[in-house]
């Protein structure tokens, strides 16, 4: 069983209600941080863990929280990132629901180091039944004294909005959920000045992911040395993965960041394996807008070392062999799925999604759904497939906020490792609304490319 | 105080040029001048948060400045990023902006209809001349371009949204202008549209300033609608004692003949408005009597209505030569003024041939 630090105690009934909580140790990290600690030492806890942000970055949180702006009189906030859209990610929505308690601590201990008074929840709007379930924990934690004026007599004072979205993917984006959040259209800001300096209301802003700011809870609980020891290098602690697709027992998982993806599909403490005893034919590791791997260069890299999960380990490669750990939305696909019509969801989705400020992205990812609908729908062109690489390419970073880039490397990953899948699709038109390419050789082990001749 | 502030130098494509912190890289390049420019869309210095948008303007920061000489990751808008001090900046003699630049302009045409030869901005559209200086030949889009209704917003202005390019210069323009804001962006992606909701009407002295700002033909001026084509109009600078104190009473008359087929704001080489007009000037003041007239108005931009003008002009034929089957006419006075002329002690019968001024100076 690898060891847990958010979910150690997920099990317990009741653990959503306050009593429960504290009962079994809840609030003793933010008890030990307001109590005995200045918020110098605490984020010198943080920046010892060697936390990344969880949202998708994995940015040093310690070094984020160090970044912040502090002018004299003008007052800061704590944003917590729970517009939790990505497709394939689910995770935070699972921390939120049943255990509760343990993000409000962590933004507690959050906005005491960073000496935030107020702080927000941004809530996807699609997550109707949450905000109540955190408004109720919220008064709850203000009835026993930890939210409101001068908590546990320390003198600190915060309190905690919960905001719900409109159902917008973009809302995510920091500077878009900011101006969502001021009540505006929610589009990204261009940035500079970043949120760090003029965020909410042109305060300084810190905007973190709901798993990262519940993460501090641990850390403050077992130190920040001590946490830096869970995980692989860079990638320290435990990350909660949700993991979706043709597999056996589909959730979210609490993982030490020191499995091999391998063990993470198979194992029966995970994923359990394919599911109907198929055979995987890709994965995408990390929420919909990381790049799809085919399986064999997913288990192993380009080098034929073992991939784990970690963040370096995913990432290894770059874009040519490699894809990122993301938010975590674990997506796996066996040999019946078809690459194309993946792909078509989610160019599907980017452009549903896009806020249509800037313009490659707004028009790109419209035509981009249009050409691979033409695929899917048997009436591709082979030149298809070179318009779609070449819109990507015009696409990735010409646009104001990464949502541009997020739309582009499903595609680009796609065509980079499942060419043949696509011109499968434009040369056989019929079948291809019949059957599915299968698994072909996306399997098939590496050929191992020798060290460069020097 | 040292009154001497420090002035940063940026280099681009290779042109240096100091200008004062805070300035952006558009601008610097503005002060430049010429073919460096980097074209812009979206982005008014007159309004405030505009730019950004469009992403026509990208650059490569080949090196970050001075202190920090590192080239930025991304190609950046420069109409929104500041120059830092020894910034080096590459336009036109990055191909990898050209490229990118090639992939704006097909994405702002993909759904734009094209309808030039029934459109009332072009000649001034921006749209167009981007397209001729940095647009494919042909479009690679075979799909169904996106549509829209025409909108009357107000009695004077007509919104068609499937020219617009979503450059948000009229909500800027609404918003900083006006005192309600009742207009801005509904929508999201390729559906995003401008908008008044529930089609209310823009009336406010100063909504007309949108048609202006506005870089393609979504928002055109009803009163002139399908009245001329921009090229065939002469432009003359004109003013009027305004009676709203906002409002700076300097235009430019679109006349053809004696009549005033329609009133902008003055603009400047870059498309942008010297100053705000307000909708008494531009939707009513239509007698040439209502204007006092400074003289032609250049247009600096490089669309057809600068085109021709003075080069190449057609003279009529001179018809008396030709009734006259090719002899020149004669000529029989060439007097200036009456006033030479006026000498009675001079006989005309005296004089020999055409009478001519110097006939009469003679002493």
């Amino acid at each position: 069983m690898g060891r847990k630090l958010l979910f150690d105690k997920a099990h317990i009934e009741g653990i959503r209600y306050y009593d429960v909580y504290r009962a079994n140790g809840g609030y003793g990290s933010a008890e030990k941080a307001l109590k005995s600690m200045t918020p110098d030492q605490v984020l010198d806890e943080v920046k010892k863990s060697g936390l990344r942000g969880r949202g998708g970055a994995g940015f040093p949180t310690g070094m984020k929280w160090s970044f912040i702006a502090k002018p004299e009189g003008v007052p800061r906030y704590l944003v917590c990132n729970a517009d939790e859209s990505e497709p394939g990610t689910f995770k935070d929505r699972y921390l939120m629901e049943f255990i509760p308690h343990l993000l409000i601590e962590g933004l507690l201990i959050s906005s005491y180091t960073l000496g935030c008074n107020s702080c927000y929840i941004y809530i996807r709007g699609e997550y109707a039944w949450i905000p109540d379930i955190l408004e109720q924990a919220i008064a709850e934690a203000k009835k026993n004294g930890w939210l409101g004026k001068n908590i546990q007599g320390t003198g600190f004072d915060l309190e905690i909005y919960v905001q719900r979205g409109a159902g917008a993917y973009i809302c995510g984006e920091e500077t878009a959920l900011i101006e969502s959040l001021e009540g505006k259209r929610g589009n990204p800001r261009i940035k500079p000045p970043f949120p760090a300096v003029k965020g909410l209301w042109d305060c300084p802003t810190v905007v973190n992911n709901v798993e990262t700011l519940a993460a501090v809870v641990p850390i403050l609980r077992i130190g920040g040395d001590e946490y830096s020891k869970y995980g692989l290098g860079k990638s320290t602690g435990t990350k909660l993965i949700s993991a979706c697709g043709n597999i056996n027992k589909p959730g979210v998982y609490e993982i030490e960041m020191n499995i091999s993806v391998e063990e993470f599909i198979y194992s029966d403490e995970y994923c359990g394996g394919i599911a109907n005893g198929k055979r995987l034919k890709a994965c995408i590791p990390g929420g919909s807008s990381v790049p799809i791997l085919p399986a064999n260069l997913l288990l192993k890299t380009a080098k034929g070392e073992q991939r784990m999960m970690t963040y370096e380990s995913l990432a290894d490669g770059g874009f040519a062999t490699g894809t990122m750990l993301g938010s975590g939305g674990f997506i796996v696909l066996d040999e019946d799925q078809c690459i194309v019509k993946n792909t078509l969801t989610f160019a599907r989705f980017y452009h549903h999604e896009s806020c249509g400020q800037c313009s490659p992205c707004r028009e790109g990812t419209g035509w981009m759904k249009r050409v691979l609908q033409n695929i899917e729908n048997g009436k591709g062109k082979m030149s298809d497939i070179d318009l779609l690489w070449d819109i990507q390419r015009k696409i990735e970073g010409n646009t104001i906020c990464p949502l541009g880039d997020a739309a582009a490397w499903p595609v680009a990953a796609a065509i980079r490792h499942f060419r043949d899948e696509f011109e499968w699709h434009v040369l056989h038109p019929d079948e291809a609304t019949k059957r599915n390419y299968g698994l072909a050789h996306y399997a098939d082990p590496l050929e191992i490319a020798a060290p460069a001749a020097v | 105080m040292a009154e001497e502030k420090k002035l940063f130098k940026v280099k681009i494509d290779n042109i240096s040029v100091e200008v004062e912190p805070g300035t952006s890289i558009l601008n610097a390049a503005r002060k430049i001048g010429g073919d460096i420019v980097p074209p812009a869309m979206c982005y008014y210095s007159k309004l405030q948060g505009s730019g950004g948008k469009c992403r026509t303007c990208l650059v490569k920061v080949t090196k970050g400045s001075e202190a920090d000489p590192r080239p930025m990751p991304k190609l950046v808008a420069s109409c929104r990023t500041n120059v830092m001090d020894g910034m080096e900046v590459a336009n036109i003699t990055s191909p990898e902006v050209q490229e990118a630049r090639k992939g704006v302009v097909e994405f702002l045409l993909l759904n734009h209809p094209l309808d030039c030869p029934v459109c009332d901005q072009a000649g001034e559209c921006h749209l167009q001349d981007l397209s001729y200086e940095h647009g494919a030949e042909t479009t690679r889009y075979e799909f169904k371009r996106r549509t829209f209704d025409r909108i009357d917003i107000g009695d004077k202005i007509q919104l068609h949204m499937t020219r617009c390019i979503l450059c948000y210069r009229c909500v800027f323009t609404a918003d900083q202008l006006t005192e309600k804001r009742e207009h801005g962006v509904l929508g999201r992606g390729e559906a995003a549209e401008i908008g008044t909701y529930i089609q209310q009407s823009l009336d406010n002295n100063f909504i007309g300033n949108v048609i202006d700002v506005c870089p393609v033909g979504a928002l055109t001026d009803k009163t002139f609608r399908f009245k001329n084509r921009v090229w065939f109009l002469k432009a003359v600078d004109a003013h009027r004692q305004c009676e709203d104190p906002k409002c700076c009473g300097k235009t430019v008359l679109w006349m053809r003949g004696d009549e005033v087929f329609r009133v902008t704001a003055r603009k400047d080489k870059y498309g942008e408005v010297e100053d705000w007009i307000c909708d008494t000037c531009r939707f009513d003041k239509k007698d040439v009597k209502d204007w006092v007239i400074e003289g032609p108005r250049n247009i600096d931009r490089h669309s057809v209505i600068s085109q021709g003008h003075y080069v190449g002009v057609h003279k009529p034929k001179d018809t008396l030569v030709e009734v006259l089957d090719g002899r020149q006419p004669k000529l029989l006075l060439d007097i200036h003024s009456i006033s030479q002329v006026n000498r009675p002690d001079i006989d005309l019968s005296q004089i020999d041939g055409p009478a001519h001024s110097d006939d009469f100076n003679k002493q």
